[in-house]
């Protein structure tokens, strides 16, 4: 890219991040949170996002969509997680990737993904010999996000050997309600030979979103660890630099200084590993960085919680204030699409297959 | 509050190409015995080393031309030192004036001072050492008491200063001094002066370290005669020229890969099928070194834009040097040894080398609890 199409780029990232900003400001209100926490669905805040485009960001525009940069729409996610935004922004982005990856139509409105557990096998069984045909889905998918308050699920599924993308109707599906840390829904969801027309299935590709559905979760879960660390670290320095104990700023202290400093480095480390993440999502390299980013990001999340929580004392435990809302996603995001061993051990393995002298190599590769 | 500034870099075609010449180069010192790896080993010194380095052209790389530098970006220069800590290549004795003394006499003193000192600094055969702490004077740098104090033609410089790297080695110091009685502004009436250590009034004695070996030394300087114009930043500037170099001093590759050797020998050491918890700390470490040389080339990459991105590269350094240290700390309980500095396994002298000289990491170039108390400024909070 030339450099002044470069700045024309970042101007229109800027543009988009300062819209995606305000809305989530005024939209994702301490009480828009918490009464998502229990079950009351943002109409207001999904209607305007809607109004965006940003749900349909990721759909190339010839299919309806927005068409936009994948750095782009991972940098309003980033964002929709400083603001602990209460909606399937994440999901959403996924399945319309993994739908127009296949070429399936994709529908309006809140969507959601399955399997989220790479142990969770549904499979797809032809209704028929001919081409027109249906299929049957079946198989049992947990904690999959938001299931309730989605119309439609982006599914993938192994139809003998091949893997198939499915756009599945929630309305009727046999579902146990269940939620995070967070009281994000998290449901199982039972597909007992469910029918679904012969246009809902397409093959996914080697290489599509629906077949690095997992990591393709990761990485956006990292996105999203990546712009709730953040606000973690916000939050505090806004709050040592107010409360006074023993007549000065708890900012003004060493042991608080020393702690949020630690924090914040924290929070740079996690935010490079994810950036270099986004920037590698559709290179060779992808599964690499995004172990990296996940495996960095989700470690970051234990010292900058405690450490955030520690800082703020007893107020911070409290439903009334807001640091829950970022710490709770922190825990419940670090162990969705696999927790930091899973990735360190997957990054440990290649590492030593490669033999000790290609990791020099490996790092350096961009 | 500053918002932390990590952009990513993308490395030029040419500064891969730098990187295919510098394995090329390693490789052949390898193979001809031209140096043994060594963790931690830019504090390793070898003049035969540092002059192929020159005549291979990896020493000076940004440098105008006229000075015998190579014209190169701050990425290509990135790409040279990355590649000569991974392979644990002796690279002390350049390695001050290559990072910040060269850059610093370009930037701050003349083009006279320039021609006549970095064209052999360019050919490995000319070093530099700084002298800023002394024995009453560490984190708190501002405080130092080597005296400048000016006579006809120059100034008279008595003091003492202690842990300089390479003063044994150096032909020239850049030392700070006090130019200027004290007054309330503490950071004023500084000066960083060139140093020619051939000349009288300056004596050097090593100080060892706790294995016995090192690089440090005691500089004293008693009454020595520092002609005028031979500063780096004029007179009354020091303390603004030390800060200058910090973004230079603290975000390179060297300050998270003083024990990347050990990790690419217990790579080794676990073989091809590692047990979960190897395989684990190996993937823990990697995506560690990976977030950090993410930040420490974006760094690189500001620098070369002019900016001074000293709150990131304390960043940088900060964790950087959390994790050299954790490194010994993880790999140590995964493929124990008992093993001494004499030990001959590649693995074990690695893991020797960096259990006696990880005390040093969070010291040398700032103190991690400087560095904290910097970070948390930038983070509004003093």
């Amino acid at each position: 890219m030339t450099s002044a199409a470069q700045d024309d780029q970042n101007e229109l990232r800027d543009i988009l991040l300062a819209t995606a900003g305000k809305l989530f400001e005024d939209l994702s209100t301490h009480e828009v949170i918490q009464a998502a926490e229990t079950g009351t669905w943002p109409t207001d805040l999904w209607n305007a996002l809607e109004e965006t485009g940003i749900p349909l960001a990721l759909v190339p525009e010839d299919q309806g969509g927005a068409g936009l940069p994948f750095a782009d729409a991972m940098a309003v996610l980033r964002l929709s997680g400083t603001h602990a935004v209460p909606v399937p922004l994440a999901e959403t982005l996924l399945a319309t990737s993994v739908l127009s990856d296949a070429g399936l139509p994709v529908p309006e409105g809140p969507l959601s993904i399955a399997p989220v557990n790479e142990s969770d096998r549904l499979t797809l069984t032809k209704n028929g010999t001919q081409d027109g045909d249906g299929w049957s889905l079946s198989g049992t998918a947990t904690r999959v996000p938001w299931s309730r308050q989605v119309g439609y699920m982006a599914v993938v599924a192994m139809a003998g050997t091949n893997k198939m993308v499915a756009c599945v109707p929630t309305s009727g599906l046999a579902t146990a309600p269940g939620s995070n840390l967070a009281a994000e829904p998290r449901d199982t969801v039972t597909f007992d030979a469910h029918s679904l027309p012969a246009e809902a299935v397409a093959p996914a590709s080697p290489g599509s979103a629906g077949d690095r559905l997992y990591e393709l979760g990761a990485l956006v879960r990292s996105v999203q660890l990546a712009g709730a660390l953040h606000r973690v670290l916000i939050v505090a320095v806004e709050y040592v630099n107010e409360r006074k104990q023993f007549g000065r700023p708890l900012g003004k202290f060493q042991a608080i200084q020393q702690q949020l400093a630690l924090l914040a480095c924290e929070v740079a480390a996690a935010g490079a590993a994810v950036d270099s993440a986004v920037d590698a999502a559709h290179t060779q390299n992808a599964r690499f960085h995004i172990a990296i980013a996940k495996a960095r990001a989700g470690e970051a999340v234990g010292y900058v919680a405690e450490t955030g929580h520690q800082v703020h004392g007893a107020i911070g435990f409290t439903q009334e204030y807001k640091l829950h809302h970022s710490t709770k996603r922190l825990w419940s995001w670090r162990d969705e699409f696999g927790a930091e061993t899973t990735w360190q051990e997957q990054i440990g393995q290649s590492v030593a297959a490669g033999g000790a002298d290609t990791l020099w190599p490996l790092l350096t590769s961009s | 509050m500053q918002e932390f500034q990590f952009n990513p870099v993308t490395f030029p075609p040419e500064a891969e190409e730098t990187r295919a010449n510098v394995r090329a180069f390693l490789a052949d010192e390898l193979k001809n015995g031209g140096f043994k790896p060594r963790a931690n080993c830019w504090v390793a010194g070898d003049t035969g080393f540092s002059e192929r380095c020159g005549a291979a052209g990896f020493i000076g790389m940004t440098w105008p031309k006229e000075y015998g530098g190579h014209e190169r970006s701050a990425l290509e220069r990135y790409v040279v030192i990355e590649e000569m800590l991974a392979a644990g290549a002796p690279v002390g004795a350049h390695w001050v004036v290559d990072r910040q003394s060269g850059p610093q006499l370009i930037a701050h003193s003349t083009p006279e001072i320039c021609k006549q000192i970095l064209p052999r600094v360019t050919e490995g055969k000319s070093y530099f050492a700084i002298g800023m702490s002394e024995p009453d004077s560490g984190s708190d740098l501002a405080s130092v008491r080597t005296r400048a104090t000016k006579v006809e033609g120059g100034w008279r410089i008595t003091g003492t200063k202690v842990w300089t790297s390479y003063a044994h080695m150096a032909d020239y110091i850049i030392l700070l001094a006090r130019s200027a009685p004290l007054e309330d502004d503490r950071h004023a009436g500084l000066t960083q002066f060139i140093i020619d250590m051939s000349k009288d009034g300056v004596s050097t004695s090593p100080i060892k370290n706790l294995h016995g070996g090192g690089d440090f030394n005691e500089v004293v300087f008693d009454a020595y005669f520092q002609p005028d114009g031979w500063t780096v930043g004029g007179e009354g500037n020091g303390w603004k020229m030390v800060t200058g170099e910090l973004a230079y001093e603290r975000s390179g590759p060297e300050r998270f890969l003083s024990t990347y050797t050990l990790l690419r020998e217990f790579v080794r050491t676990v073989g091809d099928n590692p047990d979960a918890a190897s395989a684990r700390a190996v993937g823990r470490m990697v995506s560690h070194l990976s977030a950090l040389r993410h930040m420490s080339t974006s760094i690189a990459g500001m620098l070369e834009e002019g900016l001074s991105p000293n709150l990131e590269a304390a960043v940088v350094k900060d964790l950087g040097n959390k994790l050299e240290k954790e490194i010994p700390e993880i790999v140590r309980l995964l493929a124990p040894r008992e093993t001494g500095f004499d030990s001959r396994e590649d693995y074990e002298q690695a893991l020797a080398i960096s259990v006696l000289e990880a005390p040093s990491f969070a010291l040398r170039g700032g103190t991690r609890e400087i560095l904290r108390g910097i970070i948390a400024k930038g983070l509004g909070l003093r």
